[in-house]
């Protein structure tokens, strides 16, 4: 589904992204672990298409498309979907009309009509229902006075309505209380499908006691150094990140 | 009856026969302003004696008074002897339906997006058009006649309900106010009238469409809406106008008063031509629009929504003289290109118990400048007065400016009066957010300026809403790259 081959990028001329190589397939799970600032974030601002990074090198092959040819909008509407480390508040919008707004965008984007307001109002509930979202959240503005775990919820809402076929997580467990883990962990569990796929950014191995992946990697540097399976989100839970910068500088060359 | 008399009539009606297949023929006073202009109108639209002479003792104070001086923008030089102050449609008649109204003048007002007959079908909403000057179709009239309501043109007024013009008007703008305004009462065409009677809620929403036609020709309305005792009534202004090269003034004065127990909505979208994208051409808006609360317990609520003109420069403000009455202000003035406004409201405190509320949205865009320039004025009498302002400003871009400027007077100690201001820009951040669910940057940014002004909009009547939210999106076409 997701194929990334030797991805740079930079802001302001810094390199942030050294090299990146990921392939991701339908029905996996993905967890990305690294210390702060080892590129995390950014990778997901770069595959999400934010102006301010710069890809210098490299390729992004989305379901056969080209995914750094791609406006924002349009590789949201292509499936892929980012539920943001610090969701933002757009005062006055409603977040329904918001979210009839993207889902019918993203439908039209595939040549199918609008959704009627029943229809509409159906599958809101039914989301709302499997993901135990607050009904009342849905009728304020979009994330206005939100508390830090409610943007997270709603975010993960939006991503049970637009149901994408990739949904990056950045840091999605960060600012949640273990209750507000708990559900948002339950609701991304009953999302997965063989046909769509997760990368999960995120410090602790907390969150993937609850989601569980098939794959984890270790970015640092801006560059992966380590992938494995669940076990290895143990390990560096038990050891810290410190024996891998360890392994690192002995591979680097000499200057 | 003399034989000349006869010729002239005689080819009036000749006029009348064929004006129907042509374009529609206009009434045009030569350019220029002088006394002999001003009698030339009065005559046209046959004034008694005494609106004349208060015409031309307008004409007298606009000669004394100076152009202002205070305003944040460079205001153009506007050569008052080169407009022409009456423009009518030839072929005045009066009409019983819409269907002896000339049909080019109806595709006119199909191509504006006002049908007359669907709006008074769907919306039930009585509609007095103005064309250029002079009113040629007015709906509903007998439904509100039944009431008691009287709603017309301003010169049907003058006629048929002399005293209450004579007692009322120049009341709450008086002549002197500003040169802008002498210049109205000396030359002013036409407008609306409202009279709500005692105890009479109107049942509609009452609606004058305004529209700038003839060629340089300036407009000059003037509107005077009065609710008697524990009345109310709601009014809806909106204007459009179609592309044009010379800058055209626009000097409209609009007067309302509230007695006892009543209430006035007055809600406007402005959308004159704003000029091109380098700011040729567009319509000056110098306009004062002015109520006052004569009643206890009666309010006045000004909303507008202004997206037109080259240059917005208005106002509308409220005295509060009626003991506990209250005065309203919701704004949102967009500016794109090179437009400006400099807009706001006045809030007089004068009775005891009086309350005012001033919402404020600016809206940044291109190389647009938005000035909110308010006064609140508390005076000695007025006890426990309460002043509530939020004014808000956003910038799209880099290039454009916003500017507030607050002048807050108290001369009692027991008021209270609170200001408060924000900036902000729209954020890379949200319309990114946007973008990443699918959202386009255009509605992006559709969505953010609509939200933003939702609390002003939301007093806006239901249709006008959707239209105001229409002129939001389309003023900012374009504006974000």
């Amino acid at each position: 589904m997701l194929n990334i081959k030797n991805l740079h990028a930079a802001v302001e001329g810094n390199a942030i992204l050294k090299g990146i190589n990921l392939n991701v397939k339908a029905g996996e799970v993905h967890a990305i672990m690294g210390p702060n600032g080892s590129g995390k974030s950014s990778l997901a601002s770069v595959l999400a298409g934010r102006e301010a990074y710069e890809v210098t090198e490299g390729s992004v092959d989305f379901d056969g498309k080209d995914l750094l040819d791609m406006s924002p909008e349009v590789r949201a509407r292509e499936g892929l979907f980012l539920a943001f480390q610090y969701p933002v508040e757009i005062p006055g919008v409603s977040n329904i009309n918001f979210l009839k707004t993207a889902v019918n965008e993203i439908r039209a984007y595939h040549g199918q009509p609008p959704m009627q307001a029943k229809a509409f109002l159906d599958m809101l509930k039914s989301k709302q229902k499997l993901m135990e979202f607050d009904a009342n959240l849905m009728n304020r503005s979009l994330n206005e006075g939100f508390s830090g775990g409610e943007k997270k919820r709603n975010d993960v809402f939006q991503m049970a309505m637009l149901e994408p076929k990739l949904a990056i997580m950045d840091e999605t467990d960060s600012g949640l209380d273990i209750d507000a883990l708990r559900i948002v962990s339950a609701g991304v569990n009953k999302l997965r499908g063989k046909d769509n796929a997760f990368i999960i950014i995120t410090h602790y191995q907390r969150l993937l006691e609850y989601i569980v992946p098939d794959f984890v990697h270790v970015l640092y540097n801006g560059r992966i150094v380590k992938s494995g399976t669940k076990e290895l989100a143990l390990e560096l839970e038990e050891k810290g990140y410190d024996w891998l910068k360890e392994d690192i500088r002995l591979e680097e060359p000499v200057q | 009856m003399s034989a000349e008399q006869d010729i002239l009539q005689e080819l009036a009606g000749r006029e009348y026969e064929f004006g129907f297949e042509t374009q529609i023929e206009m009434d045009i006073a030569p350019p220029g302003l002088n006394e002999d202009i001003i009698r030339f109108i009065s005559a046209k639209k046959q004034e008694p004696e005494w609106l004349l002479e208060w015409r031309l003792k307008g004409y007298q104070l606009f000669q004394k008074l100076s152009m202002p001086t205070w305003q944040n923008f460079k205001l153009p030089e506007v050569d008052f002897q080169g407009v022409s102050y009456y423009a009518a449609p030839k072929n005045k008649v009066k009409y019983n339906s819409l269907d002896e109204v000339d049909p080019e003048l109806l595709a006119t007002f199909a191509k504006l997006g006002i049908p007359l007959e669907e709006q008074k079908m769907l919306s039930g909403v009585a509609v007095d058009a103005v064309f250029d000057s002079i009113s040629v179709a007015t709906t509903f009239k007998t439904q509100l006649h039944e009431l008691g309501i009287i709603f017309c043109s301003f010169g049907e007024a003058v006629q048929e309900h002399p005293e209450l013009v004579k007692k009322y008007l120049g009341t709450v703008v008086p002549q002197a106010d500003n040169i802008y305004a002498a210049l109205n009462s000396a030359v002013f065409s036409d407008g609306s009238f409202v009279y709500i009677p005692k105890g009479v809620r109107c049942p509609m929403e009452l609606s004058t469409y305004f529209r700038i036609n003839a060629k340089n020709t300036g407009q000059f309305e003037r509107t005077l809406i009065i609710a008697d005792e524990g009345s109310y009534v709601s009014y809806l202004e909106g204007c459009t106008a179609p592309m044009r090269d010379e800058n055209q003034l626009h000097a409209a004065v609009v007067e309302l008063i509230a007695l006892d127990d009543s209430e006035i909505k007055y809600s406007t979208v402005q959308n004159w031509y704003p000029g091109d994208k380098d700011g040729k051409g567009g319509i000056y808006n110098f306009v004062t629009k002015r109520g006052i609360c004569k009643g206890k317990n009666s309010k006045i609520s000004w909303t507008q929504v202004e997206t037109g003109s080259a240059i917005t420069w208005k106002y509308p403000g409220v005295i509060l003289q009626g003991d506990n009455s209250i005065g309203e202000f919701y704004s949102v003035a967009v500016t794109a290109n090179k437009q400006v406004a400099d807009t706001g409201t006045k809030m007089i405190h004068i009775g005891k118990n009086t309350k005012s509320r001033i919402i404020s949205k600016g809206i940044s865009a291109g190389h647009g400048h938005n000035t909110y320039r308010g006064q609140v004025k508390v005076g000695p009498n007025a006890t426990n007065a309460r002043n509530f302002t939020q004014c808000d400003s956003l910038l799209i871009g880099d290039r454009c400016g916003a500017h507030t400027f607050p002048y807050i007077e108290s001369k009692n100690n027991t008021a209270m009066v609170e200001h408060e201001a924000t900036t902000s820009k729209i954020g890379e951040d949200q319309v990114f957010y946007l973008n990443q669910r699918g959202i386009d940057n255009e509605q992006a940014v559709n969505m953010i300026v609509n939200g933003y002004a939702k609390e002003v909009l939301n007093q806006l009547p239901m249709e006008f809403a959707v239209e105001a939210q229409k002129l939001l999106s389309i003023t900012l076409e374009g504006s974000v790259g």
